[in-house]
């Protein structure tokens, strides 16, 4: 057989073999299986994104019952609806699934399924690990919510502060769920955050040189940075806090040389970048909704790359001023002050740049835009009270009070969830190959904004006349009633518009407008693809010639070819300048990261109640990862690959 | 865009398929892990001169660990790097024969630090619900064995693996991100031996 003859039948892309052969071929070769057991070892990474976005979708609407809840309580003066017990696991559970179970895991859902399509790679790093992630916190979420049922849900606060939570003043079995819900919800974010740096250091089309990635792929890397420093604090401070509560040790005894500001330290160093892993995600949303409804680039690409960078490391520096009431030296509160007011400055930049995009723009106000816009209002305003919340004077006067409630809501409702709604609404037809209605994305949005400050606005008054947080009621009289009934109104209000978001979710999967490859006319590379896009993502991996590709290449975007078909291989290309290095095979479907994860689930929920589980569920977790890992076929065969 | 007839820029064939070091996505991959365990060993530590600084005396009561066990554990560990770069080296080399001897070296290697660490827990003076600095050394101490005994186990898998026919060019891979890893553990070891050694009879 000649070279030539032989070329027609390797089994590679090329110009040789045709697009609709070269297609159907890597579809055989990266669909999910059908049925039941394929879902179940699904490696998409589309798939597992979608998983992720429903479900923490699934825990904020729970997290958003529990707040409604609350807020009838509070409606009036000495209401009766909750008692003082159930209250306080109603504020816990509400904020440690917001934290713990929506915020941070619907930030990274948004990175498994749309950073691989946006550096234009067939597959996420690691699909297999990306599938267990989702097993892991499927399962904590599960046990807390299956633990707050059965009233045995946590009662100390999201941040479970000792000695509250210690074994003196929590018997039971509490304060433990909510410590082991930390370990698993850690161990998903980790993996996750491993997966996105290398996605993203190492799979990036030919071309995409470090300053032609998209702002939300650099947001996403630096988030998942500060989730590789940030979130072992909190796995270390909450394993040590079990540890005190099942064998006895004395980390934050005071009694035997422990320490009760010890957890604080702890939790903060990971609990103040949180803010910002739920933040900067969302300033990628904006980065990339921005430029396609203004339609031009964005204004100060540079500055915002250095911006993120900026936060990442400022946001370690902060901690301390969660505990300005704890009684520290001067000397470190004044620094703290400093750092807080520090990181004003990148969020400054962030938001000029914004503006002047905008303002150069030709701007369409469409549903994602006009989240956007509620963004910068709410968090401008968020920010301002933190600004004020960075003063000791300040802080140690409003400590504990709805200022603070009002303050970190502003920030993160407006700072993540008014961008995530946005988000949504931009990403829905990539999605689900169809449009949300406009019609219903106005109101959605005109529901929101108002609901959102008529609900958190009043806090700050209240706040500053002297309420506390975590009262499940007060006196009448004290010049609080009619300010709690308005705040009450909002939250309805909002509660409306997260009605009219599931109506028009429900109505747009059946009937909305069929969207194509990119109806927004948008400037990225998951906009290359169909909508929603095949199982290999992209029959060619794309070559990126500047950092807008879609625009710059107006008559289709140049491609490479030569990687196999018939079998799952990704491009990898060098850490700076993306140039090509290695085709690398990635991981078929396996049902093993399911089945390690379940061994995990017995392990970690095992110990809540015996140290000797930590022994025993460390047998089957080793045969479930060695199961993982073994090689289930034959070596390769030799290249080129004859037919 | 990709529906028409698309534009080749280049073709890539010829790229290999395996590749070491930092050309690998599972060398990133365990790069990203090593950081995020040093971050936790890091963390634990701070946490150990936190309580110091808390504590008029440190031991509060006890004497600080022996030293035979843990200072064997750290000369048997330095010298461990040794076998474990030659590992690595014929790993590079796609030497099957060499890597099988060297995984089954550093197999046994690492079940004899297992062995040691089984007796620095007894020689440590102190038990963990004695008071915070107790608590504070069964956490270091267990920290670091929760890395050993992973990495070990990884060691003996993949040793089994090599005697099998799965072996390709990506187990050479495997192997010597196993070397970059136990050097990690390794490395690890020095400062938590200091603090857990050598720290208590400073102050």
């Amino acid at each position: 057989m000649s070279a030539r003859d032989a070329s027609r039948f390797i089994r590679r892309d090329g110009p040789s073999l045709g697009e609709a052969e070269t297609h159907a071929r890597l579809e055989r070769t990266w669909a999910t299986p059908p049925g039941l057991w394929g879902w179940l070892s699904s490696v998409d990474h589309k798939q597992v994104g979608r998983r992720y976005i429903v479900t923490a979708f699934v825990f904020f609407l729970l997290a958003g019952l529990l707040a409604l809840a609350m807020r009838m309580q509070l409606a009036g003066p000495n209401q009766t609806l909750l008692t003082p017990d159930r209250y306080n696991q109603i504020f816990t559970m509400h904020g440690t699934t917001m934290m713990f179970l929506f915020a941070v895991p619907v930030m990274e859902a948004f990175a498994i399924y749309l950073v691989p399509l946006m550096v234009g790679t067939r597959a996420i790093a690691f699909p297999r690990l990306n599938a267990f992630s989702y097993w892991v916190y499927l399962a904590g979420g599960v046990m807390l919510w299956v633990a707050f049922i059965l009233n045995v849900g946590p009662d100390v606060g999201w941040f479970s502060y000792v000695p509250l939570s210690g074994p003196q003043f929590s018997p039971g079995k509490r304060a433990d769920f909510w410590a082991q819900m930390v370990t698993f919800t850690e161990v998903a974010a980790l993996a996750v955050a491993v997966e996105i740096i290398v996605t993203v250091l190492k799979q990036r089309a030919p071309g995409m040189s470090l300053n032609r990635i998209p702002l939300f792929v650099w947001g996403q890397l630096v988030t998942s940075f500060m989730v590789v420093f940030a979130m072992p604090a909190v796995m270390v401070s909450s394993s040590m806090l079990i540890m005190d509560r099942l064998i006895g040790t004395h980390f934050f005894n005071p009694a035997e040389g422990g320490d009760a500001l010890l957890w604080q330290h702890l939790f903060w160093f990971f609990g103040h970048p949180e803010v910002y892993i739920i933040f900067l995600p969302a300033t990628g949303f904006v980065s990339s909704i921005l430029p396609t409804f203004a339609r031009r680039p964005i204004f100060g690409y540079t500055a915002l790359v250095l911006a993120l960078v900026a936060t990442g490391f400022l946001g370690f520096g902060l901690w301390v001023h969660h505990m300005f009431a704890t009684g520290l030296p001067h000397l470190g509160n004044s620094f703290y002050t400093a750092a807080s007011m520090a990181i004003a400055i990148p969020s400054g930049i962030q938001i000029f740049c914004w503006l002047a995009t905008l303002w150069d723009g030709r701007p369409r106000f469409a549903t994602p835009l006009l989240f956007v816009i509620g963004f910068i209002v709410i968090f401008v305003l968020g920010g301002l009270s933190g600004i004020m919340l960075a003063s000791v004077p300040i802080d140690s006067q409003v400590h504990d009070t709805y200022f603070v409630v009002a303050h970190f809501h502003y920030v993160l409702i407006g700072g993540a969830v008014f961008p995530l709604f946005g988000a949504i609404y931009y990403w829905f037809p990539k999605f689900t190959g169809r449009m949300l209605s406009e019609r219903a994305g106005a109101w959605n949005f005109g529901l929101f904004f108002v609901g959102f400050n008529i609900a958190f606005f009043p806090m700050h008054i209240l706040g500053l006349i002297g309420m506390p947080r975590r009262v499940y009621s007060y006196p009448a009289g004290l010049g609080w009633d009619d300010l709690n009934l308005l705040s009450t109104a909002g939250a309805v209000i909002l509660a409306a518009g997260v009605l009219v978001f599931l109506g028009n979710v429900w109505h747009s999967l059946k009937h909305g407008l069929v969207a194509d490859d990119n109806p927004w006319g948008a400037a990225t590379l998951e906009w290359a693809t169909a909508s929603p896009p095949p199982s290999f993502n992209f029959v060619h991996i794309p070559v990126v010639t500047g950092s807008n590709p879609l625009w710059e290449e107006a008559d289709g975007l140049p491609v490479v070819s030569g990687l196999r078909v018939d079998q799952r291989e990704l491009l990898l290309t060098s850490v700076v300048d993306a140039a090509p290095e290695v085709r690398e095979p990635s991981p078929e479907p396996s049902i093993w990261p399911l089945l390690s994860a379940l061994a995990v689930t017995i392990l970690f929920i095992g110990s809540i109640f015996t140290p000797w589980a930590v022994v025993w569920g460390s047998i089957p977790l080793a045969v479930g990862l060695i199961g993982w890992f073994w090689p289930k076929s034959a070596p390769d065969t030799p290249e080129p690959v004859i037919e | 865009m990709n529906n028409g007839a698309p534009r080749f820029a280049a073709d890539l064939a010829h790229l290999p398929t395996s590749a070491h070091g930092p050309r690998a996505t599972t060398w990133w991959g365990t790069l990203g892990f090593i950081l995020i365990e040093a971050t936790g060993f890091a963390l634990a530590a701070a946490a150990y001169f936190y309580l110091m600084g808390q504590t008029e005396t440190w031991p509060p009561g006890q004497s600080p660990p022996d030293w035979l066990w843990g200072t064997l554990q750290l000369v048997l560990m330095l010298a461990s790097l040794w076998p474990n770069w030659w590992t690595d080296r014929v790993a590079h080399a796609d030497d099957l024969r060499k890597v099988r001897i060297g995984l089954v070296v550093m197999s046994a290697v690492g079940l004899l630090t297992l062995v040691v660490r089984a007796f620095e827990f007894g020689a440590l003076n102190c038990r963990w619900d004695d008071n915070a600095y107790g608590s504070m050394v069964w956490v270091l101490l267990g920290l670091h064995a929760v890395h050993l005994i992973t990495d070990v186990g990884d060691t003996l898998v993949l040793t089994v693996l090599m005697f099998t026919k799965h072996v390709e060019p990506r187990r050479f891979t495997d192997v010597t991100d196993n070397c970059v890893y136990w050097n990690f553990v390794v490395a690890a070891w020095v400062p938590l031996w200091a603090l857990l050694y050598v720290v208590p009879r400073l102050v």
